[in-house]
Protein backbone atom coordinates (compact mmCIF):
# COMPACT_ATOMS: atom_id res chain seq x y z
CA UNK A 1 0.00 0.00 0.00
CA UNK A 2 0.82 3.65 -0.45
CA UNK A 3 2.09 6.02 2.02
CA UNK A 4 5.29 7.78 2.42
CA UNK A 5 3.25 10.58 3.92
CA UNK A 6 1.77 8.44 6.68
CA UNK A 7 4.51 9.61 9.00
CA UNK A 8 3.59 13.25 8.58
CA UNK A 9 -0.12 12.56 8.66
CA UNK A 10 -0.99 15.33 11.05
CA UNK A 11 0.66 17.90 8.82
CA UNK A 12 -1.28 16.62 5.81
CA UNK A 13 -4.70 16.17 7.30
CA UNK A 14 -6.42 17.50 4.26
CA UNK A 15 -4.54 15.35 1.84
CA UNK A 16 -6.10 12.01 0.92
CA UNK A 17 -3.95 8.99 1.73
CA UNK A 18 -5.58 7.04 -1.07
CA UNK A 19 -8.16 7.60 -3.75
CA UNK A 20 -10.21 5.61 -6.22
CA UNK A 21 -12.71 6.25 -8.99
CA UNK A 22 -15.20 3.71 -10.24
CA UNK A 23 -17.15 4.24 -13.44
CA UNK A 24 -20.05 1.99 -14.32
CA UNK A 25 -23.33 1.99 -16.31
CA UNK A 26 -26.54 2.68 -14.40
CA UNK A 27 -27.68 -0.93 -14.19
CA UNK A 28 -29.41 -1.93 -10.99
CA UNK A 29 -27.13 -4.92 -10.54
CA UNK A 30 -24.28 -2.47 -10.06
CA UNK A 31 -25.83 -1.27 -6.80
CA UNK A 32 -24.33 -4.18 -4.92
CA UNK A 33 -21.13 -3.95 -6.95
CA UNK A 34 -20.64 -0.28 -6.00
CA UNK A 35 -21.31 -0.77 -2.31
CA UNK A 36 -19.02 -3.79 -2.09
CA UNK A 37 -16.22 -1.86 -3.82
CA UNK A 38 -16.69 1.19 -1.57
CA UNK A 39 -16.70 -0.96 1.57
CA UNK A 40 -13.61 -2.91 0.62
CA UNK A 41 -11.76 0.30 -0.29
CA UNK A 42 -12.69 1.86 3.05
CA UNK A 43 -11.74 -1.30 4.96
CA UNK A 44 -8.06 -0.30 4.49
CA UNK A 45 -8.62 1.99 7.47
CA UNK A 46 -9.81 -0.94 9.55
CA UNK A 47 -13.04 0.69 10.74
CA UNK A 48 -15.63 -1.11 12.85
CA UNK A 49 -18.10 -3.53 11.26
CA UNK A 50 -20.90 -1.10 11.97
CA UNK A 51 -19.11 1.84 10.33
CA UNK A 52 -18.51 -0.29 7.25
CA UNK A 53 -22.22 -1.21 7.11
CA UNK A 54 -23.06 2.49 7.33
CA UNK A 55 -20.90 3.20 4.28
CA UNK A 56 -22.38 0.26 2.37
CA UNK A 57 -25.92 1.39 3.07
CA UNK A 58 -25.31 5.03 2.12
CA UNK A 59 -23.54 4.11 -1.13
CA UNK A 60 -26.39 1.78 -2.02
CA UNK A 61 -28.89 4.63 -1.57
CA UNK A 62 -26.86 7.15 -3.55
CA UNK A 63 -26.28 4.77 -6.46
CA UNK A 64 -29.93 3.63 -6.45
CA UNK A 65 -31.01 7.28 -6.62
CA UNK A 66 -28.75 7.89 -9.62
CA UNK A 67 -30.18 4.83 -11.37
CA UNK A 68 -33.89 5.39 -10.77
CA UNK A 69 -34.09 9.16 -10.58
CA UNK A 70 -31.04 10.40 -12.47
CA UNK A 71 -31.34 8.13 -15.48
CA UNK A 72 -34.88 6.78 -15.08
CA UNK A 73 -35.40 4.35 -17.95
CA UNK A 74 -32.22 4.98 -19.88
CA UNK A 75 -28.71 3.78 -19.16
CA UNK A 76 -26.10 6.37 -18.35
CA UNK A 77 -22.76 6.53 -16.65
CA UNK A 78 -22.32 6.74 -12.88
CA UNK A 79 -19.05 7.81 -11.37
CA UNK A 80 -18.12 7.08 -7.77
CA UNK A 81 -15.09 8.93 -6.39
CA UNK A 82 -13.69 7.82 -3.03
CA UNK A 83 -11.10 9.88 -1.16
CA UNK A 84 -9.64 8.15 1.84
CA UNK A 85 -8.20 10.19 4.72
CA UNK A 86 -6.50 9.11 7.94
CA UNK A 87 -9.77 8.62 9.77
CA UNK A 88 -12.50 9.48 7.30
CA UNK A 89 -13.73 8.90 3.79
CA UNK A 90 -15.40 11.18 1.28
CA UNK A 91 -17.53 9.40 -1.30
CA UNK A 92 -19.01 11.28 -4.24
CA UNK A 93 -21.60 9.70 -6.52
CA UNK A 94 -22.05 11.59 -9.78
CA UNK A 95 -24.58 11.10 -12.55
CA UNK A 96 -25.23 13.08 -15.70
CA UNK A 97 -28.93 12.41 -15.63
CA UNK A 98 -31.94 14.66 -15.44
CA UNK A 99 -31.05 16.39 -12.18
CA UNK A 100 -33.20 17.34 -9.18
CA UNK A 101 -35.53 20.31 -9.48
CA UNK A 102 -36.01 20.92 -5.79
CA UNK A 103 -33.20 19.49 -3.65
CA UNK A 104 -34.82 20.74 -0.44
CA UNK A 105 -37.96 18.74 -1.22
CA UNK A 106 -36.07 15.65 -2.42
CA UNK A 107 -34.17 15.49 0.87
CA UNK A 108 -37.33 15.47 2.95
CA UNK A 109 -38.12 12.16 4.66
CA UNK A 110 -40.88 10.19 2.95
CA UNK A 111 -40.87 12.42 -0.13
CA UNK A 112 -40.75 10.41 -3.33
CA UNK A 113 -41.19 11.54 -6.91
CA UNK A 114 -42.23 8.00 -7.79
CA UNK A 115 -45.01 6.93 -5.41
CA UNK A 116 -46.16 4.26 -7.87
CA UNK A 117 -42.85 2.42 -7.46
CA UNK A 118 -43.51 1.86 -3.76
CA UNK A 119 -40.26 3.53 -2.84
CA UNK A 120 -40.07 4.61 0.77
CA UNK A 121 -38.79 8.11 0.06
CA UNK A 122 -36.08 7.54 2.64
CA UNK A 123 -33.00 7.58 0.41
CA UNK A 124 -31.50 10.91 1.46
CA UNK A 125 -32.64 10.42 5.05
CA UNK A 126 -30.77 7.12 5.17
CA UNK A 127 -27.63 8.77 3.77
CA UNK A 128 -27.89 11.54 6.37
CA UNK A 129 -28.41 9.06 9.18
CA UNK A 130 -25.61 6.69 8.21
CA UNK A 131 -23.01 9.28 7.17
CA UNK A 132 -21.77 12.41 8.96
CA UNK A 133 -22.13 14.93 6.16
CA UNK A 134 -24.21 14.81 3.00
CA UNK A 135 -24.04 17.49 0.34
CA UNK A 136 -26.21 17.49 -2.79
CA UNK A 137 -25.53 19.55 -5.89
CA UNK A 138 -27.80 19.26 -8.87
CA UNK A 139 -28.71 21.01 -12.04
CA UNK A 140 -31.79 20.12 -14.08
CA UNK A 141 -30.74 18.49 -17.32
CA UNK A 142 -27.10 18.28 -16.27
CA UNK A 143 -27.01 15.77 -13.42
CA UNK A 144 -26.55 15.29 -9.72
CA UNK A 145 -23.57 15.04 -7.43
CA UNK A 146 -23.96 13.63 -3.93
CA UNK A 147 -20.98 13.98 -1.61
CA UNK A 148 -20.96 12.03 1.64
CA UNK A 149 -18.38 12.11 4.41
CA UNK A 150 -17.97 9.52 7.14
CA UNK A 151 -15.67 9.99 10.12
CA UNK A 152 -14.49 6.75 11.64
CA UNK A 153 -14.45 7.20 15.39
CA UNK A 154 -13.06 3.72 15.85
CA UNK A 155 -10.02 4.59 13.75
CA UNK A 156 -9.17 7.83 15.50
CA UNK A 157 -6.09 7.61 17.65
CA UNK A 158 -5.07 4.23 16.27
CA UNK A 159 -1.42 3.98 15.45
CA UNK A 160 -1.76 3.86 11.69
CA UNK A 161 1.94 3.52 11.02
CA UNK A 162 2.36 0.04 12.40
CA UNK A 163 0.05 -1.59 9.83
CA UNK A 164 1.91 -0.05 7.05
CA UNK A 165 5.37 -1.36 6.56
CA UNK B 1 -7.14 3.30 -17.12
CA UNK B 2 -10.66 4.43 -16.32
CA UNK B 3 -11.76 3.78 -19.88
CA UNK B 4 -10.39 0.28 -19.65
CA UNK B 5 -12.23 -0.40 -16.39
CA UNK B 6 -15.42 0.87 -17.96
CA UNK B 7 -15.03 -1.32 -21.02
CA UNK B 8 -14.43 -4.32 -18.80
CA UNK B 9 -17.54 -3.58 -16.75
CA UNK B 10 -19.73 -3.00 -19.80
CA UNK B 11 -18.46 -6.20 -21.33
CA UNK B 12 -19.09 -8.09 -18.13
CA UNK B 13 -22.63 -6.77 -17.71
CA UNK B 14 -23.40 -7.52 -21.38
CA UNK B 15 -22.24 -11.06 -20.84
CA UNK B 16 -24.75 -11.60 -18.07
CA UNK B 17 -27.58 -9.61 -19.54
CA UNK B 18 -29.85 -12.56 -20.10
CA UNK B 19 -29.19 -14.32 -16.87
CA UNK B 20 -31.13 -13.20 -13.83
CA UNK B 21 -28.70 -12.61 -11.06
CA UNK B 22 -30.81 -12.91 -7.97
CA UNK B 23 -28.76 -12.58 -4.86
CA UNK B 24 -31.82 -12.94 -2.74
CA UNK B 25 -34.00 -15.88 -1.87
CA UNK B 26 -37.57 -15.70 -0.64
CA UNK B 27 -38.95 -18.65 1.32
CA UNK B 28 -42.48 -19.05 2.58
CA UNK B 29 -43.98 -21.06 5.37
CA UNK B 30 -47.31 -20.91 7.14
CA UNK B 31 -48.37 -21.15 10.73
CA UNK B 32 -52.16 -21.06 10.84
CA UNK B 33 -53.10 -17.88 9.06
CA UNK B 34 -49.64 -16.37 9.46
CA UNK B 35 -47.53 -16.16 6.34
CA UNK B 36 -43.86 -16.25 7.30
CA UNK B 37 -41.65 -14.61 4.68
CA UNK B 38 -38.01 -15.51 5.08
CA UNK B 39 -35.57 -13.36 3.14
CA UNK B 40 -32.06 -14.66 2.59
CA UNK B 41 -29.24 -12.61 1.10
CA UNK B 42 -29.17 -8.91 0.24
CA UNK B 43 -32.28 -6.81 -0.31
CA UNK B 44 -31.80 -3.73 -2.49
CA UNK B 45 -33.55 -1.99 -5.39
CA UNK B 46 -32.18 -4.52 -7.90
CA UNK B 47 -34.11 -7.42 -6.38
CA UNK B 48 -37.05 -5.42 -4.98
CA UNK B 49 -39.44 -6.05 -7.90
CA UNK B 50 -38.73 -9.75 -7.78
CA UNK B 51 -39.30 -9.89 -4.02
CA UNK B 52 -42.49 -7.83 -4.24
CA UNK B 53 -43.97 -10.04 -6.95
CA UNK B 54 -43.08 -13.21 -5.05
CA UNK B 55 -44.57 -12.02 -1.78
CA UNK B 56 -47.70 -10.60 -3.38
CA UNK B 57 -48.50 -13.78 -5.28
CA UNK B 58 -48.24 -15.72 -2.02
CA UNK B 59 -50.12 -13.11 -0.01
CA UNK B 60 -53.30 -13.18 -2.07
CA UNK B 61 -53.98 -16.74 -0.93
CA UNK B 62 -57.07 -16.71 1.30
CA UNK B 63 -55.15 -18.45 4.10
CA UNK B 64 -53.08 -15.34 4.73
CA UNK B 65 -54.26 -12.94 7.36
CA UNK B 66 -51.11 -12.09 9.29
CA UNK B 67 -47.52 -11.80 8.23
CA UNK B 68 -44.07 -12.22 9.75
CA UNK B 69 -40.99 -10.92 7.96
CA UNK B 70 -38.05 -13.05 8.99
CA UNK B 71 -34.96 -10.97 8.24
CA UNK B 72 -32.60 -13.07 10.39
CA UNK B 73 -30.78 -14.32 7.29
CA UNK B 74 -30.62 -10.99 5.53
CA UNK B 75 -27.08 -9.64 5.41
CA UNK B 76 -27.96 -6.28 3.87
CA UNK B 77 -31.00 -4.09 3.36
CA UNK B 78 -31.46 -0.52 2.15
CA UNK B 79 -34.52 1.72 1.89
CA UNK B 80 -35.96 -0.49 -0.88
CA UNK B 81 -36.70 -3.00 1.90
CA UNK B 82 -38.51 -0.32 3.88
CA UNK B 83 -40.79 0.26 0.89
CA UNK B 84 -41.53 -3.45 0.60
CA UNK B 85 -42.32 -3.93 4.30
CA UNK B 86 -44.46 -0.76 4.49
CA UNK B 87 -46.43 -1.77 1.39
CA UNK B 88 -47.21 -5.24 2.79
CA UNK B 89 -48.01 -3.73 6.19
CA UNK B 90 -50.65 -1.49 4.59
CA UNK B 91 -52.21 -4.43 2.74
CA UNK B 92 -52.32 -6.62 5.86
CA UNK B 93 -53.70 -3.76 7.97
CA UNK B 94 -56.56 -3.38 5.50
CA UNK B 95 -57.74 -6.90 6.40
CA UNK B 96 -57.10 -6.19 10.12
CA UNK B 97 -54.13 -8.52 10.24
CA UNK B 98 -50.91 -8.22 12.22
CA UNK B 99 -47.37 -7.81 10.93
CA UNK B 100 -44.20 -8.52 12.89
CA UNK B 101 -40.54 -8.43 11.94
CA UNK B 102 -37.70 -10.68 13.14
CA UNK B 103 -34.26 -9.13 12.82
CA UNK B 104 -30.98 -9.13 14.72
CA UNK B 105 -28.63 -7.42 12.23
CA UNK B 106 -27.62 -4.03 13.68
CA UNK B 107 -27.45 -2.28 10.28
CA UNK B 108 -30.98 -3.40 9.38
CA UNK B 109 -32.29 -2.61 12.88
CA UNK B 110 -30.91 0.91 12.57
CA UNK B 111 -32.69 1.29 9.23
CA UNK B 112 -35.99 -0.08 10.61
CA UNK B 113 -35.82 2.29 13.59
CA UNK B 114 -34.97 5.42 11.61
CA UNK B 115 -37.67 4.75 9.02
CA UNK B 116 -40.39 4.62 11.66
CA UNK B 117 -41.30 0.99 10.91
CA UNK B 118 -40.35 0.26 14.51
CA UNK B 119 -43.26 2.47 15.59
CA UNK B 120 -45.94 0.56 13.70
CA UNK B 121 -44.58 -2.98 13.52
CA UNK B 122 -43.14 -4.89 16.49
CA UNK B 123 -39.56 -6.08 15.97
CA UNK B 124 -38.20 -9.26 17.58
CA UNK B 125 -34.78 -10.81 17.56
CA UNK B 126 -35.98 -14.14 16.17
CA UNK B 127 -38.80 -15.52 14.06
CA UNK B 128 -40.33 -17.72 16.79
CA UNK B 129 -40.88 -14.72 19.04
CA UNK B 130 -42.39 -12.74 16.18
CA UNK B 131 -44.79 -15.58 15.31
CA UNK B 132 -45.72 -16.01 18.98
CA UNK B 133 -46.57 -12.34 19.36
CA UNK B 134 -48.76 -12.35 16.25
CA UNK B 135 -50.55 -15.48 17.52
CA UNK B 136 -51.21 -13.82 20.87
CA UNK B 137 -52.64 -10.66 19.34
CA UNK B 138 -54.73 -12.74 16.91
CA UNK B 139 -56.16 -14.80 19.78
CA UNK B 140 -57.09 -11.72 21.78
CA UNK B 141 -58.98 -10.43 18.76
CA UNK B 142 -61.22 -13.48 18.59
Amino acid sequence: MMSKDRGTASADRNKPINEMTLIFPSLSRNESFARVVAASFVSQLDPSVEELSDVRTAVSEAVTNAIIHGYENETGIIKMVCLLYEDSVEITVIDEGKGIENIELARQPLYTSKPDMERSGMGFTVMETFMDEVNVESEVGKGTKVTMIKYFDSVKGKDRTKNNK
Amino acid sequence: MMCLAYIVIVFYSGLYKERRMIRLQVKFSNKGNILIVKLIGELDHHVSDYVRRKIDSEMIKPTTKNMVFDLSNLSFMDSSGIGIIMGRYRAISRINGQVAVACSNTQILKLLEMSGIGNVVPIFDDADKAVKSVLEVAQNDV
